[in-house]
């Protein structure tokens, strides 16, 4: 069964069309790529996914695991295994990581019918995870939430978060951006630490880079709120030679003339 | 709108779980203030002379100050007028004889302070901590007394101490906020009714926290309560009060007056936790709380803290300060402030130096929701013989929703060039970033709220002892709950 299917989503951003008809099938252990020029809608997909409610649906559906993901809140999605790895992680100040991280695993476990963690049981699970992503004890133990951390620090962090909450399909939003090679082979290997059968990710970026690390299953290119082209992992290497170029012509062409 | 945005905007206020009465008989005197109405209560409290003379000289100054129309009215709060011809000045619990032990007191306070969450039996209390409950207007019990004196500790109701330690009342009282220091301590000065006294001699670190419990229970009531606290050279007391009152449509009056004093080397560490009833979702109702608290630290090397979290009440007008006159001493000021409905505060500080290396920190959290109006205002006085002054103030504002308002009106006086000043202000707005952000990552929405109002006021919570940070951080949690579905 496929976990999320998307079909011919239409989404409002401010009174403006930014997504125009998105349709992606995503099977259970896949790992898609979205890609695109600036303004293409890969942060708005990214972002309806979470379900963001400012964000207005005009039309069509997405069904994940068979349910309507567009009745569900943020937090429902969330707790269902819905997780958004943020372009920009915000700063929560005066709450630490350890802390904000067991609140959100706890209220995931909660409404699993599974008992709450206690900080005992949760930090040794925590410091795990931490060392996978070699971050510094006291970014996860002392620090407030995000609050002055380097921009690497923060895209680890996400990792960080999504390696406890363990999602069933995660979507990393230009999570490679701010990264230098070093922090993004780090970040990488975390996510391909879990990557299973049971796991699906989206991953949007602008860059192949990226996908040398985390190497895709599918590749898609959004151009103008359209999928305007789908392929394997050699399609990434495509453009990264061709550039969006031939693809915003392939966008144009599809464009009937008005 | 998003919902987000909506559900900040909607948070109401929640239910206030503090709104009880209960039925007791009372004994009133009829509504109204004059000269004979302070010789009353004075005699009521079988006061002497010197007692009775401070309180009428309060009561002329007072009426003078009336006269003139000088209720003080810069405050950024909004109000109909005061009928204090309208109120009550003197209601208590009938009792018919002095009470021996607690066993005495009427079965239905000792209830309702059960109810509240403040048992009076010792056996009961909390390890470490002695209460003084103020009902109405008079103090109905003191816990652990037998072992506070033992270490010479004196906490008492005030009307006790006027009677057992006139001295120590003589000599202290009016020294840090005289009659004349502004219309509701003049009030306060004519007609309190009582309150706790406490004094610690030198020398003695006050072996338990002590609290006061002050209860609003009778209608149309002013409550006006006094406490005076001494630490004696060397002393060390650490002081919680917590308030309560019943859900009522008129608005009543809440004019209270504390004095600390810190000799040579001695530490007042003072905390409140504000919960007033605060009118309803409309604005109807709620207690006025306009309070006058302020420290001096006489001696060299004394210090003065202040902790207070104010939720509750209709419109708080207050300003715990410290004089600074010891070298060396030490004042500091650490609020949180939240207003929620038609809630208004107008509060803050005033650190004035005027000891040699005197220095203050101030830190204020002000939380705004619904059409909460929230004002910071204070002053960091330094005076010329401050030589090496130093302050550091900050103060943050958090709005939640787009009808509440955040002000702040912080003066700065400099009069010796070597002083030092820090000044940090920022004003955010729990947006739907931060929501969203929190959702997504499995936490309802209200939830998300309250994690991001307890992160913000992480750096005032840390002050109080640790029972009451729990409470407070409760307390804030409940003011801010909402029916988000």
């Amino acid at each position: 069964m496929s976990l999320l299917e998307i079909k011919n989503l239409h989404v409002n951003v401010d009174g403006h069309e930014i997504l125009k008809g998105i349709n992606l099938t995503v099977n259970k252990g896949e790992v898609h790529s979205i890609m695109g020029p600036n303004g293409s809608g890969k942060s708005t997909l990214a972002q309806v996914l979470a379900r963001r409610e400012s964000y207005n649906v005009t039309a069509g559906e997405i069904l994940y695991q068979g349910k309507d993901l567009l009745a569900m809140k943020p937090e429902e999605a969330a707790c269902d295994g819905v997780f958004l790895a943020f372009q920009y992680p915000v700063e929560i100040p005066g709450i630490t990581n350890a802390y904000f991280l067991r609140s959100a695993l706890n209220a995931i476990r909660k409404s699993r019918g599974l008992d709450e963690m206690d900080a005992m049981d949760f930090l040794p699970l925590l410091r795990e995870k931490a060392a996978l992503l070699e971050m510094d004890e006291k970014l996860i133990m002392n620090r407030s939430v995000n609050e002055a951390f380097s921009g690497g620090e923060k895209k680890r962090n996400e990792i960080l978060q999504m390696a406890v909450l363990e999602p069933k399909l995660a979507i990393l939003d230009e999570t490679d951006s701010g990264l230098d090679i070093d922090a993004m082979r780090i970040v990488s290997r975390g996510v391909n630490a879990m990557r299973s059968p049971q796991r699906s990710f989206i991953v949007v970026t602008h860059y192949q880079r990226l996908l040398n690390y985390i190497v895709p299953d599918y590749v898609h290119v959004l151009v103008n709120g359209r999928i305007v082209r789908s392929g394997g992992a050699q399609l990434a290497l495509e453009l990264e030679e061709k550039g969006y170029g031939p693809a915003e012509d392939l966008a144009r062409s599809a464009v009937p003339a008005a | 709108m998003s919902s987000d945005a909506k559900m900040i905007q909607e948070l109401p206020l929640g239910e206030y779980k503090w709104g009880f009465v209960t039925a007791v008989e009372e004994e009133r005197i009829p509504k109204g203030l004059n000269e004979d109405v302070i010789r009353v209560i004075s005699a009521k409290k079988q006061e002497p002379d010197f007692m009775l003379q401070w309180r009428l000289n309060a009561y002329r100054h007072w009426a003078s100050l009336e006269k003139a129309d000088a209720e003080p009215k810069w405050a950024n709060i909004k109000y109909g007028p005061i009928d204090y011809q309208n109120i009550v000045y003197y209601s208590a619990p009938q009792k018919k004889k002095t009470l021996n032990s607690l066993d005495e007191l009427d079965p239905e306070i000792l209830r309702t302070y059960e109810k509240l969450g403040i048992p009076l039996h010792e056996q009961q209390l909390l390890a470490g901590v002695a209460v003084d409950a103020v009902f109405d207007s008079v103090s109905v019990a003191t816990t652990f007394k037998e072992k506070l004196a033992e270490a010479g500790v004196i906490f008492c109701s005030f009307s006790e101490a006027v009677l057992k330690h006139p001295d120590l009342v003589k000599k202290y009282l009016g020294t840090v906020v005289p009659y004349t220091d502004n219309f509701f301590a003049s009030l306060n000065s004519a007609v309190f009714s009582d309150g706790s006294f406490v004094y610690v001699p030198k020398g003695v670190r006050c072996p338990m926290e002590l609290s006061t419990y002050f209860r609003i229970n009778a209608a149309e009531t002013g409550q006006f309560e006094r406490t005076l606290i001494v630490a004696d050279e060397g002393a060390y007391v650490s002081y919680l009060e917590g308030c309560t009152a019943p859900i009522r449509d008129q608005n009543q009056l809440h004019a209270a007056v504390v004095e600390l004093i810190a000799l040579d080397n001695a530490q007042i560490k003072y905390s409140t936790v504000q919960n007033w009833y605060p009118g309803d979702k409309e604005g109807r109702g709620g207690i006025y709380n306009f309070v006058t608290k302020r420290g001096k630290c006489v001696g060299v090397n004394s210090k003065i803290s202040w902790t207070q979290v104010e939720t509750g009440s209709a419109i708080t007008w207050k300003y715990p300060s410290c004089i600074l006159q010891g070298e060396n001493s030490v004042g500091e000021f650490y609020s949180v402030a939240l207003t929620n409905n038609y809630q208004q505060a107008d509060t803050g500080t005033k650190m004035i130096h005027i000891g040699k290396n005197t220095k203050s920190t101030i830190v204020s959290k002000g939380i705004s929701a619904g059409h909460g109006q929230n004002t910071y205002r204070g002053l960091v006085n330094i005076l010329k013989g401050a030589t090496g002054a130093r302050n550091y103030t900050q103060c943050d504002s958090l709005l939640i929703g787009d009808k509440c308002g955040a002000h702040t009106f912080p003066y700065i006086e400099v009069k010796n060039s070597t002083a030092r000043m820090e000044h940090e202000a920022s004003t955010s707005k729990i947006g739907e970033d931060q929501l969203f952000y929190l959702r997504q990552r499995g936490l309802k929405a209200e939830d998300a709220v309250s994690m991001i109002v307890n992160g913000f006021c992480k750096r005032v919570f840390r002050e109080l002892p640790m029972e009451f940070a729990v409470e407070a951080q409760k307390l804030l949690s409940v003011s801010l709950e909402g029916s988000v579905g």
